[in-house]
């Protein structure tokens, strides 16, 4: 029994040493972008040239690459609400709607995890050539309220989910209607989840390259200006500067909404109606 | 007491069509228009013939007898399946440890180990493509860095444009993908099963692979599907790191969207993807079906 635990702690200690490697494998080459976004050097190679903050500099007085922010702010913000809108929606009928139509709606609102970005991004093109809308930013809303869905409805659902049912069933006996249960008592008590899901819906929007790539008119997101400054080898180190203040961002959003998911989900268990 | 209950509607009956309505109609509307009508256009337009016009002309078959005819598109098809395969598996493989250790050994430390391997999913895919671009380049960080320590002297060409690089690239563009889907499925398996294992005399590695493994393989088939379909229509990375001889499908769909111009025959070629798609889940469906012994 004693010789059994010992293996397993062995193992684990093993397996944590594992996991260690695999982080640093995860991290690593991402961690280079602001390595090199501070050397002085045109190249991104060893040795380092000495420290500069000069790349960050040419990221001012940019008219194109601030063009290309508020693009891609406003795109995020306007996508992010739609999403978490449909995600509200979408898994709250879905688990009290009990219609078969909420159910295939909820199941449509995640196949786009099964469909790979570029068809989603031609699908898209289509439709809005179609409607004569053309490439454009509305466009890339609706191309970025599709991608964000899965995550939304997702964390939506489980928020919901988590709620004791008693809660909800509780209000309607007391003779709240459907709107006021669900604007005043299960809106509320999601209200974490929803802004985690919206913080989440807006960093894929913000993030997101394979889509946008075919609904953007003549306004570029920050990611497709990215893209077309690649193709420069003497921008590369402006791209690193412009990275690494994208990096910083995303991990800070992820982390706030990384901890909203989790916030107030032991009030609602504590205190079950 | 027991006829009240009885007697009450139950609240699940009691939806107004109103509120019905309202609350169906975002997602009715982004899932039936945004989802299913547009992937009907990429159907209908696979059936066109390309005139230069939007929805093309004519009703015919002759994009999918090209797909079908012409060994170019075997050749990137089958390469897509093998780079996406592989991917796959590597992804797989290193997060099982990964998920694994986060179930049963973690402790204290989950909360924080899941937040850190789920991170890099929300930051942006084309900047971590970029750093294996930068890492691989032949005036790059690791060329230069194998120079400075003295392994080599000339910078090697080997590392970019070559399908290695993009398995590379996509296996850890997609890594954190796979973990939740494993470690959920391992943390769902009730903890009795293993003290049953090993109170019968199960050695730790035999309930590992009678018991643990055969309970995780929905999570494993679920990381597998959620990293295989985005990585075999890519086109980021092939462009990337890739090189002309790592030409993926998805880089054939883009091109015939832009600089080939012809829509039919990528909406043709994305019809083909979607059936490839398909028939992988439905053997992931079958998978699950034969060890997911728990349902």
């Amino acid at each position: 029994m004693s010789s059994a635990r010992t293996d397993t702690n062995a193992g684990g200690r093993w397996l944590g040493l594992y996991v260690l490697a695999y982080l640093v494998f995860l991290y690593l080459p991402t961690l280079l972008i602001p390595l090199f976004s501070f050397n002085d050097s045109i190249q991104a190679a060893f040795p380092l040239q000495g420290f500069t903050l000069g790349w960050y500099e040419t990221l001012y007085g940019n008219p194109a690459l601030s063009g290309a922010l508020a693009n891609s702010l406003v795109i995020g913000v306007i996508a992010a609400s739609g999403a978490t809108l449909c995600g509200i929606t979408v898994s709250y009928m879905d688990l009290y709607g009990r219609s078969p139509l909420a159910a295939t709606i909820s199941a449509v609102a995640r196949l786009p995890i099964l469909i790979p970005g570029v068809i989603v991004g031609i699908s898209l093109l289509i439709l809005v050539n179609l409607v004569g809308l053309g490439p454009s930013r509305i466009a890339i809303v609706l191309g970025h309220i599709l991608v964000a869905l899965p995550t939304t409805v997702v964390v939506m659902r489980s928020r919901f989910a988590a709620i004791p049912k008693t809660i909800r069933e509780a209000a309607l006996d007391l003779g709240a209607s459907d709107w006021t249960t669900f604007r005043r008592v299960m809106l509320p008590l999601s209200l974490p989840a929803v802004l985690s899901a919206f913080m989440l819906a807006f960093l894929t929007s913000f993030d997101e390259f394979i889509v946008v790539f075919f609904l953007a008119g003549t306004e570029p997101t920050l990611p497709l200006y990215i893209w077309s400054q690649l193709r420069f080898p003497r921008s590369l180190p402006t791209v690193m500067a412009l990275g690494t203040v994208i990096l910083t961002v995303s991990f800070i959003i992820a982390a706030a909404a990384e901890i909203l998911r989790h916030r107030g989900l032991g009030a609602a268990r504590r205190n079950p109606a | 007491m027991s006829t009240i209950v009885a007697v009450r509607p139950s609240p699940e009956t009691r939806i107004s069509p109103v509120f019905r309505f309202a609350m169906l109609l975002p997602g009715g509307l982004v899932t039936f228009f945004l989802i299913l009508f547009a992937l009907g256009l990429v159907i209908f337009l696979a059936f066109r013939s390309n005139d230069g016009s939007l929805l093309g002309a004519g009703l015919t078959a002759a994009n999918f007898v090209t797909v079908a005819t012409d060994p170019l598109y075997w050749t990137v098809t089958l390469r897509s399946l093998v780079i996406a395969g592989l991917v796959t598996l590597a992804t797989v493989a290193t997060a099982y440890p990964v998920a694994y250790y986060l179930a049963f050994h973690a402790g204290r430390r989950r909360n924080l180990l899941l937040f850190l391997v789920t991170l890099p999913f929300w930051t942006s895919y084309l900047l971590r493509v970029f750093a294996w671009k930068i890492v691989l380049a032949y005036n790059g960080v690791l060329n230069s860095a194998f120079i400075e320590s003295g392994l080599w002297s000339e910078p090697t060409l080997a590392f970019l444009n070559t399908p290695a690089a993009v398995v590379v690239t996509l296996a850890h563009a997609y890594a954190p993908f796979a973990i939740l889907p494993i470690y959920v499925a391992l943390d769902t398996i009730p903890k009795s099963l293993l003290e049953a294992a090993s109170d019968l005399g199960a050695r730790p590695f035999t309930s590992f692979r009678r018991v643990v493994l055969p309970n995780s393989m929905p999570g494993v088939l679920a990381a597998a599907l959620v990293v295989f379909v985005p990585t075999v229509g890519d086109y980021v990375t092939p462009a990337m790191v890739g090189g002309p001889a790592s030409t993926m499908i998805g880089t054939l769909i883009q091109s015939q969207f832009g600089k080939a111009n012809d829509w039919p025959f990528g909406a043709a070629l994305s019809v083909c993807v979607m059936l490839v798609i398909l028939c992988v889940v439905l053997v992931a469906r079958g998978a699950d079906r034969r060890f997911g012994s728990r349902t």
